[in-house]
């Protein structure tokens, strides 16, 4: 594999990781290291990075094809859409492809899988790669048949075809072929109609697997001679554990070692079940806070009256604004978490001299950068792997669990060590995304538009992805410990807590202030989304407030003030299938609510459309039926595509109608699914209807984030509209509800 | 200690430590997929297995519990050449997304379905309730425990 | 509400105090809301909160207030009635005179007695105010259509006017008395606690007949399967209830020093959370006295653990694999200060029916979406095995004699409340 050799600089200034990727030519902004050198920026994607086809693909003397990218599988369905692209553009039947996803010793470098921007880098780059490879195919094919190019085809089942049918497989043609070139970046896409893979609702390659007990997580993997290991943490991030008597816990029955490296600790036995009882022995000496107490009386006002490096997002326009009406309001969220269904889990195996680790990490390359560091150990020799884990949304417990089980592995050479983070722990010590409170000020003209738009935003940072070992909380641990990353705000057009906070609206006046906290007293990073879910929510019941008081209808007043041609269509495409012009209006127990938005004004666009039924009596809401429509650019998998969204409106009702991580001064209180519930099948809606517009030709826009800011905003508009209370802090429980209808 | 448990139609023999929640004995010592850990504290439903046809959270069931009770995974439901009628409909309707939950819904509805072969969407959202999906994937795992009740005969048991 | 029991027929009904029968003649519509003060319909909203109105007459996924729910008891059963101003099905034609009657008197507008599953002979001692207030809530509620199905009773209990005759030996109509030797904080807790609050109903011992045991009040029952402790000084609790554990106990259905609130308190407890914070206090304050022990605190509450693995090894295995996850110490939620088993006041009962109930039927949170939950046991654990465990449970968190008769005990709960 020809790695990029990756610059050995350190990075302690490092913060904000996500790469700011343009589709239309602007060059790429290095965030930090982590994210590879751009070396040719005129070709699509990630092979502006890597850009010799040999990265991407080989083929071999039978015609078997492997494909490689640097992103991983997060059960979003990127292989399949992958091998479609690749398969579509190779013309070989999808069978035929092997996927290998993010490795650090096999796949090129694409950072990390996030932003939804794995069709957008991934899929460009294997789709160019694809038409430069096949195209190299057919070339050797009219050499080895003194045949003029024209007139070449290729049979769909990975084999060349001349004009008078003769053919010649892939495989036998691989010996005069040189894919160690770099991309064309105008390399011909395939236009024959057949194998057509691109568009098609083609099953998930993983779901089998997953629904017969293959082994298909990081979880599942077994090594000979592997050992388990549980590391040992106080209650939640800023608390540690009272000593306890470690030579007892070592002599405990199949307990192999305790390691220690400083403050560090983990316990290593044969099985599982020694480990946890160990781990119970040790936590029940109780434990103490290590760090400042936490603002737990009101933590949205600490966070607005913190101090903040203030970015001017957005300042168009001047003179005072023709005013008929103004409406200001503040909304706001709280801390919420990932909550991956599975702990973080990973697999270390050290040999004496080199290091590999078998992750869930969304960012393999990074992830080994701040293992190396943290282990003292050469970059060459540390490997990461990507192996599934359960979803988990953003940067939760996976990078920790690796270097954990990486510490552990290292006491144990030789001996592979599963360590799985318990479920109280991964609760305790993810990130978090975090509390944002926005203050907007919007004012009509006497035409009933928007002629004034204001919007302030406060948020602590939206990454915190270890590209240091200083990202990693063993690299607090350890004696001398690596000094903390600091904390950087992602500059747009990606964003962090200011994602998504320039409405796509035309706004003659606008003035977008994000003020990024840096100092945050809980461990926060990056939640699927980012700033976008509370900015979309924000954005989109200011609209609906607007809309209210200019006397218009709401979806009307958004087509009034967009002229995206895709926008509107998306938005058109909702409301249609909702038949939201023949809605039942709110009438005190039930209503309807609307909202869109396009992911980043860079991404898909999704519109949501909600209706809702309040119980008055308990506050409680129960959506009844959702109908969204996507516009992913051209889809590669429209039920993929379908199944993200479908996904992203029932988190997001989760998220924004029940969810809130609770602190006391000393720790986290939501330590388990009983303090920090989430939605359950009763709290599903009733039905919900996506639409995918699909458009052939168009670049792949990412569709995994898509959903949660507009669903979250039509829930609230929905609320407003059947209960005619108007709740602008999240969660929008039943409580809050209650407490505004009165009894 | 040695105990005997029946998974899956087949008697094994397991040398371990007879309070080890099955589903640690499930995981190590029979290699097992299916049953996964969510929680370890009965609260999300990754680890749900049958015994004696009943759902239940294999984190809970200390391993001498398990003696003498059938236990059944999702391996025992059918395989990837030969999928069982929930299998394939969960298969038929894509409903997963990272599916790290699925074979636990499975074995919640393989218990419904067996004990009430045609639920109304309420009696299967109230019997799905114990366990957790955290991606989002409710709609389609109601629509495929719905399509497998068309395809099932009523109080069949798993092959065995 | 109370265990259904009504008297043998013995003569016609007797109608207590039966003051404004005139003004018992049916109504039109309900008044609407602007009829009522705001400030009557939202201390009515608190008073119902201690009157548990929505734990009995709201079923399953039921409309407020709307009936539906059935009580089971040795004479048949009984059904709560649809109380939302719905003039047809509810009581929307109900005056406040009806409405007062009801509560008073045990008596519906055509005169018939209501069975006293309706614990009309607590909420007879509410003041004339408070149900004016009740009234106004109740009657500014969402109207459901809902018709109550017909009650199921054995013959004779299917006759109101037995009734008549069960009120004649032990309905007390009597207004509330304060109590000159303590506080009005206490005094108000006792009101609510005798009246509104009806705590007797559960926790106070009855007859064959269904009467209040006189001399009796508060010395503990059995309602609907559970057996409700003593609210006095006969308490089995472990530890000392205090006022600040009362109150934390009953507005959030979980109190550190003692354990979180279980069977049909989790229900009762759910509504008084939204009761106000100076009555919940009062409640707390009146209780704690009552409960107050005799002589000094009781004994550390013991955790006997080796001895009970020795006596009980099969139950230890089983809290080894099935509840030292959670209960053991070390634990996540132990560390995060719930409380340890011994201090539980179930564990120390006569009787082991709600230790059982409890682990075969888990708890969910009482208050709001999130809180003290625990999973159900039923299908995971044999009654064989139900049985090891609650004999070491017993062994080793409580210093009182052993059960004895575990097997029927578990065999008893799995047969459901009339067991």
């Amino acid at each position: 594999m020809t790695a990029t050799p990756i610059s050995r600089r350190r990075l302690l200034s490092a913060g904000g990781l996500v790469v700011a990727f343009s589709i239309s030519g602007r060059a790429w902004t290095q965030a930090a290291g982590g994210a590879p050198k751009t070396k040719a920026p005129e070709l699509p994607g990630s092979l502006k990075t890597a850009p010799l086809l040999d990265s991407w693909i080989r083929v071999d003397g039978e015609g078997r094809i492997v494909v490689f990218t640097g992103k991983a599988e997060l059960g979003q369905g990127i292989k399949t859409a992958l091998i479609q692209v690749a398969a579509d553009e190779l013309d070989v039947p999808a069978a035929r492809i092997t996927l290998i996803t993010a490795d650090t010793g096999k796949t090129p470098n694409e950072g990390v899988t996030a932003g939804s921007h794995s069709m957008q880098d991934s899929g460009a780059a294997i789709l160019n790669a694809a038409a430069n490879v096949r195209g190299l195919l057919m070339s050797a094919a009219a050499r080895r048949w003194t045949l003029a190019a024209s007139g070449i085809t290729t049979t769909g089942d990975g084999a060349v075809r001349a004009p008078d049918g003769r053919t010649v497989g892939y495989g036998a043609l691989v010996a005069g072929l040189d894919l160690h070139v770099a991309a064309t970046p105008d390399a011909a896409r395939r236009t024959s109609a057949t194998n057509r893979l691109i568009g098609a609702d083609l099953p998930r390659v993983d779901i089998p697997a997953k629904l017969t007990g293959g082994a298909a997580y990081v979880h599942d993997l077994r090594l000979p001679g592997m050992l388990h290991a549980r590391v040992v943490r106080g209650p939640s991030f800023g608390t540690r554990l009272r000593g306890g008597d470690i030579e007892a816990v070592s002599a405990m029955p199949g307990i192999v070692k305790v390691v220690r490296r400083g403050a560090f600790t983990a316990i290593v036995a044969q099985a599982e079940w020694p480990t946890i009882l160990a781990l119970r022995r040790l936590q029940a000496m109780g434990w103490d806070r290590t760090a400042a107490p936490l603002p737990a009386v009101d933590p949205l006002a600490a966070l607005r009256g913190s101090r903040t490096q203030d970015i001017v997002v957005a300042d168009v326009g001047g003179g005072a604004p023709a005013t008929r009406r103004r409406i200001a309001a503040r909304y706001t969220r709280p801390w919420l978490m990932h909550g991956a269904i599975g702990p973080s889990c990973a697999v270390a195996l050290f040999d004496g001299e080199a290091m590999t680790v078998w992750t869930h990490s969304q960012g393999v390359f990074p992830l080994r950068k701040a293992l190396a560091q943290l282990l003292g150990m050469p970059l060459e020799k540390v490997r990461c792997i990507h192996s599934e884990g359960s979803g988990c949304y953003g940067h939760n417990g996976a990078d920790d669990a690796a270097a954990d089980a990486a510490l552990a592995a290292l006491a144990v050479p030789g001996r592979p060590v599963r360590l799985q983070w318990m479920r109280e722990q991964e609760h305790g010590w993810e990130p978090l995304g975090s509390g944002m409170v926005v203050e907007a000020s919007a004012a009509l003209g006497a035409d009933g538009r928007i002629s004034d738009w204001r919007y302030d935003i406060w948020s602590n940072a939206h990454n915190g992805r270890p590209v240091t070992a200083g990202g990693l909380l063993a690299g607090a641990e350890v004696d001398p410990p690596f000094p903390p990353q600091t904390p950087r705000p992602i500059p747009m057009p990606e964003g962090g807590g200011d994602r998504n906070s320039i409405p796509l609206y035309d706004l003659t006046r606008s003035r977008i202030v994000s003020h990024f906290a840096p100092s945050a007293p809980l461990r926060v990073s990056a939640l699927r989304s980012l700033g976008a879910h509370m900015n979309v929510f924000a954005i989109e019941s200011l609209m609906d407030e607007l809309s209210l008081a200019a006397g218009a209808d709401p979806v009307a007043f958004r087509h009034a003030h967009l002229s995206d041609p895709r926008a509107n269509e998306a938005i058109k495409r909702a409301s249609d299938k909702f038949g939201w012009a023949a809605r039942a209006r709110g009438n005190g127990r039930q209503g309807c609510g609307f909202a869109f938005a396009r992911y980043k004004n860079l991404a898909a666009y999704c519109a949501v459309a909600m209706e809702v039924e309040v119980e008055r009596e308990t506050g409680a809401v129960g959506v009844r039926r959702v109908v969204a429509a996507v516009d992913a650019g051209e889809a590669v998998n429209p039920d993929g595509v379908r199944n993200q969204i479908e996904g992203a409106i029932v988190q997001s009702l989760s998220w924004t109608g029940l969810e809130s991580v609770g602190f006391d001064a000393a720790h986290r209180t939501s330590f388990d699914w009983s303090a920090y519930p989430i939605s359950r099948f009763q709290d599903a809606p009733g039905r919900i209807d996506v639409q995918v517009i699909d458009r052939p030709g168009q670049p792949f826009l990412g569709a995994g984030e898509a959903g949660q800011g507009p669903a979250a905003a039509a829930l609230a508009n929905a609320i407003a509209d059947a209960a005619g209370a108007r709740l602008r802090d999240m969660p929008l429980t039943a409580q809050r509800l209650k407490t505004a209808i009165g009894v | 200690m040695t105990i005997v448990i029946n998974v899956n139609g087949a008697d094994h023999t397991v040398e371990a430590d007879p309070s080890t929640p099955l589903l640690y004995v499930l995981r190590g010592e029979l290699a097992l997929n299916g049953p996964k850990f969510g929680c370890g504290l009965g609260q999300c439903g990754a680890c749900t297995v049958l015994a004696d046809g009943a759902a239940v959270f294999s984190c809970l069931l200390p391993l001498a519990a398990a003696k003498g009770r059938r236990i059944t995974t999702v391996e025992g439901l059918g395989t990837i050449g030969a999928l069982g009628p929930l299998q394939r409909a969960f298969e038929a309707e894509q409903a997963a997304q990272c599916g790290y939950c699925i074979a636990g819904m499975i074995m919640r509805a393989q218990a419904l379905l067996e004990a009430k072969p045609n639920p109304s969407d309420a009696e299967i959202r109230l019997a799905m309730q114990p366990n957790l999906c955290r991606c989002g994937t409710h709609m389609r795992i109601l629509r495929a425990v719905r399509r497998a009740a068309g395809a099932m005969a009523p109080a069949r048991r798993p092959a065995s | 509400m109370k265990p259904t029991n009504s008297a043998p027929a013995l003569a016609a009904a007797v109608l207590l105090g039966l003051a404004g029968w005139a003004a018992l003649a049916a109504s039109a519509a309900p008044p609407a809301r602007p009829a009522f003060p705001e400030p009557a319909i939202r201390h009515g909203a608190l008073l119902a909160a201690i009157g548990g109105c929505d734990g009995c007459h709201t079923s399953e996924g039921g409309a407020p207030f709307a009936g539906g729910r059935a009580f089971g008891g040795p004479f048949g059963a009984v059904w709560a009635t649809n109380i939302t101003p719905d003039a047809a099905t509810g009581i929307g034609s109900w005056s406040p005179a009806a409405f007062a009657a009801a509560m008073r008197q045990g008596v519906r507008p055509d005169g018939q007695n209501l069975y006293p599953a309706f614990p009309y002979d607590h909420f007879t001692h509410a003041s004339d105010a408070d149900i004016a207030d009740l009234y106004a809530y109740l009657m500014t509620r969402r109207p459901v259509i809902a018709r109550t199905p017909s009650n199921h009773l054995a013959p004779p209990f299917d006759s109101r006017a037995a009734i008549g005759s069960w009120k004649a030996r032990y309905f007390r109509p009597d207004p509330f008395v304060p109590d000159g030797a303590h506080d009005a904080e206490w005094n108000r807790g006792a009101y609510l606690v005798e009246s509104l609050g009806h705590c007797g109903a559960c926790h106070s011992p009855h007859n064959a007949q269904g009467g209040e045991e006189r001399g009796r009040e508060l010395d503990g029952a059995w309602a609907e399967g559970w057996y409700a402790p003593p609210l006095n000084g006969s308490t089995p609790a472990p530890t000392t209830w205090t006022q600040e554990d009362l109150n934390a106990y009953l507005g959030s259905g979980l109190d550190n020093r003692h354990a979180a609130a279980a069977g049909p308190m989790g229900s009762v407890v759910h509504e008084l959370a939204r009761a106000s914070p100076a009555d919940l206090r009062a409640i707390a304050v009146y209780l704690a006295q009552r409960m107050a022990p005799a002589a000094g605190a009781p004994a550390r509450p013991p955790d006997h653990a080796d001895a009970a693995a020795r006596a009980h090894p099969a139950g230890a295995l089983l809290f080894a694999g099935a509840c030292a996850t959670c209960h053991e110490a070390g634990a996540g939620m132990m560390m995060e200060g719930r409380p340890p088993l011994q201090l539980g006041t179930p564990l120390d009962e006569d009787n082991p029916r709600d230790v059982i109930s409890i682990v075969r039927r888990g708890l969910e949170p009482p208050v709001g979406p999130a809180g003290p939950s625990m999973p159900a046991f039923a299908d995971s654990l044999t009654d064989a095995q139900l049985a090891d465990l609650v004999a070491y449970l017993r062994a080793r968190y409580s210093d009182r004699p052993a059960w004895r008769d575990l097997a029927k005990a578990v065999a008893d709960a799995r047969k459901g409340p009339s067991g």
